[in-house]
């Protein structure tokens, strides 16, 4: 199947459109992320909290009962949201203003 | 008669050296002879090497440089997979009212308001003088209090002063003043400058506007407008600094009982305050409205009480009378005053454009909200605060903070939706607009029966702490805790729902 980018592209848009959201960045299993459209020291700093604390609450998730998965992480701040929504290969964070 | 004679010589022999000999011993040393030896070193190989730092890339070899590298596989799919999810969780985090009202509070203070210090000055105190008017700089430092008498009707010969506090200090004395600026009659209000940490303006009871400026080691009066025909003849109830035309040029506002309002300009030349514009108020000019008309009777000037500047529209001021008119005002007006000629050399213009509804009493204070441009708080005798907005004449909101005299009210710098009241009857009321019932957020309290708060100022460069100042003369400097300082996010939004409310 010859993955093109403007598929890839499209559907990274019709999250990105969404009225509220400030960036989206797309993490790769290695940690490195490979789409993003904040800039470069906010991407990595993204990137590399958010992928050990969704690691830790996969675990968390996974301890309590081996057969469930993590899905979805959602933190809430005074200001902000920050979701996660990750599978096995990928993690794709969202961050969108209250 | 007289012969030669030789005479044996006599010999004494001393003693002295005998007794001093006899304790004395002779004792010698010597110290031991030194190990010596010789060696010899030598480096056979030598290498040399040297370390330095690279510029730190921001790493864009962890981010893609190639775009034309295709896409890892895989990614589509869970993209598409994951698309769905994240969509459906916006939208209802958009719509979601979970959190409303929600505000975690990280550092918890046990209370809400706490009295970080009690200032007074016990030989103003002995004299019964009142705090008339406190002020913080613009660096939030150093408190300026003036003292005064609030309820002396009469002209008095008490000789004031205007204290500083540096509370950034560690060995602040809350009995003894940093700075002691003594005047010759009370002084009614004070007004730091918005720029420079040093200036202070001040109005008095004898008409006078000094201004000091506590960076000089002697003679700390920068400007005064002296007793001139043109300046006041009642007492000055508030000054203000005022930005003018010039950029970085502030002049002095200063209002009066005798129904003037005055803008002085420093000239530094002959340490003066020089009258720029002047302003009179006289009951004829003043704009009535269809229902006010039949209120404004019998009194001859309108005597200036409280005195605000908007800081969205640096063209228009707000001045609030004896009578109980609240009025807006343009300082571009120029429609001369009806008073009766008299040889000035700066014409009198009436200033008022538009009339609110009047209250039954003087009217203590106004301050414009700093979050919203059309709304600002006014206070009187009655013990309502009520809020306006400048568009329409009845308030928009009345909220009863005591049954007595209420001295001033002021926004809080932080916080859209807080403000604070001093009472006539002592405590500090701080309300907060988001809650739904409208007794007080919180109260500041320190006890002492008959004891008014009369003067109230918000630090803004620190927005916890709030300075009181009492008729007993000691200012309470109280620190509050978080959820009546920082903002919520919705706050601007209720703001202007309020300010959008039309009274029926």
């Amino acid at each position: 199947m010859l993955v093109s980018e403007s598929d890839v592209e499209e559907t990274l848009k019709s999250i990105e459109n969404h009225e509220s959201v400030i960036g989206t960045v797309v993490v790769n299993a290695q940690g490195i992320p490979i789409k993003t459209t904040l800039d470069n020291s906010k991407t990595i700093q993204y990137a590399g909290l958010l992928r050990d604390l969704t690691a830790m609450a996969r675990s968390v998730v996974r301890d309590i009962d081996p057969q469930n998965d993590l899905t979805f992480l959602r933190i809430r701040s005074k200001n902000k949201e920050i979701m996660a929504g990750l599978e096995n290969d990928y993690l794709l964070i969202a961050l969108q203003n209250l | 008669m007289f012969s030669d004679e030789t005479l044996d010589p006599v010999t004494v022999r001393t003693r002295w050296r005998r007794s001093q000999q006899e304790p004395l011993q002779t004792r010698s040393s010597q110290t031991e002879a030194v190990h010596r030896g010789h060696a010899g070193v030598q480096t056979r190989s030598t290498t040399s090497s040297w370390t330095q730092t690279e510029p730190q890339e921001p790493s864009p070899d962890l981010l893609h440089q190639n775009p034309a590298e295709p896409d890892p596989p895989g990614l589509l799919d869970f993209l598409q997979r994951t698309e769905d999810l994240v969509l459906r969780e916006l939208q209802k985090t958009s719509r979601s009212h979970a959190f409303h009202g929600f505000q975690a509070d990280w550092d918890q203070h046990r209370q809400r308001v706490l009295c970080v210090h009690r200032l007074q000055r016990p030989a103003a105190q002995d004299q019964v003088l009142h705090v008339s008017s406190v002020s913080w700089t613009c660096t939030g430092s150093v408190l300026v209090c003036a003292y005064g008498r609030t309820d002396d009707g009469d002209w008095t010969n008490h000789k004031s002063c205007v204290c500083l506090w540096n509370l950034d200090r560690r060995n602040l004395n809350p009995k003894q003043p940093d700075l002691v600026l003594d005047v010759p009659t009370a002084v009614t209000s004070v007004c730091c400058h918005p720029k420079s940490p040093a200036l202070i303006a001040g109005g008095l009871y004898s008409g006078e506007v000094l201004v000091w400026d506590t960076s000089r080691t002697q003679d700390l009066v920068l400007g005064q407008t002296g007793m001139s025909a043109e300046g006041h003849r009642e007492p000055v109830y508030q000054v203000s600094w005022v930005p003018l035309q010039r950029k970085g040029d502030f002049g002095v506002l200063s209002s009066s009982s005798g129904g003037r309002v005055l803008l002085w300009t420093l000239d530094l030349d002959q340490t003066r305050l020089v009258l720029d514009s002047a302003y009179a108020f006289v009951p004829q000019q003043v704009p009535h409205s269809s229902r006010t008309s039949t209120r404004v009777r019998g009194s001859s000037t309108v005597g200036v009480t409280a005195l605000a500047l908007s800081p969205w529209d640096p063209d228009t001021f707000l001045v609030g009378s004896e009578g109980g008119l609240l009025l807006r005002c343009s300082f571009s007006s120029q429609t001369p005053a009806a008073v009766p000629p008299e040889d000035r050399t700066v014409v009198l213009r009436a200033p008022a454009v538009f009339s609110f509804r009047p209250s039954s009493g003087p009217v203590h204070s106004i301050h414009c909200s700093p979050f919203h441009r059309n709304l600002f708080a006014s206070a009187g005798t009655e013990g309502l605060v009520q809020v306006h907005s400048l568009l329409q004449t009845d308030p928009v909101l009345s909220i009863r903070a005591s049954d007595s005299y209420l001295f001033q009210v002021q926004w809080s710098p932080s916080r859209p939706l807080v403000l604070a009241a001093a009472t006539g009857h002592g405590p500090v009321h701080i309300f907060d607009l988001a809650r739904r019932s409208l007794r007080p957020a919180a109260t500041v309290e320190e006890g002492g029966a008959n004891v008014a708060s009369t003067c109230l100022a918000f630090n803004h460069q620190n927005p916890r702490l709030l300075a009181v100042g009492r008729s007993d003369g000691s200012v309470g400097v109280w620190q509050l805790s978080s959820e009546l300082v920082d903002p919520g996010p919705t706050e601007s939004g209720e703001l202007e729902q309020i300010a959008n409310q039309v009274s029926e």
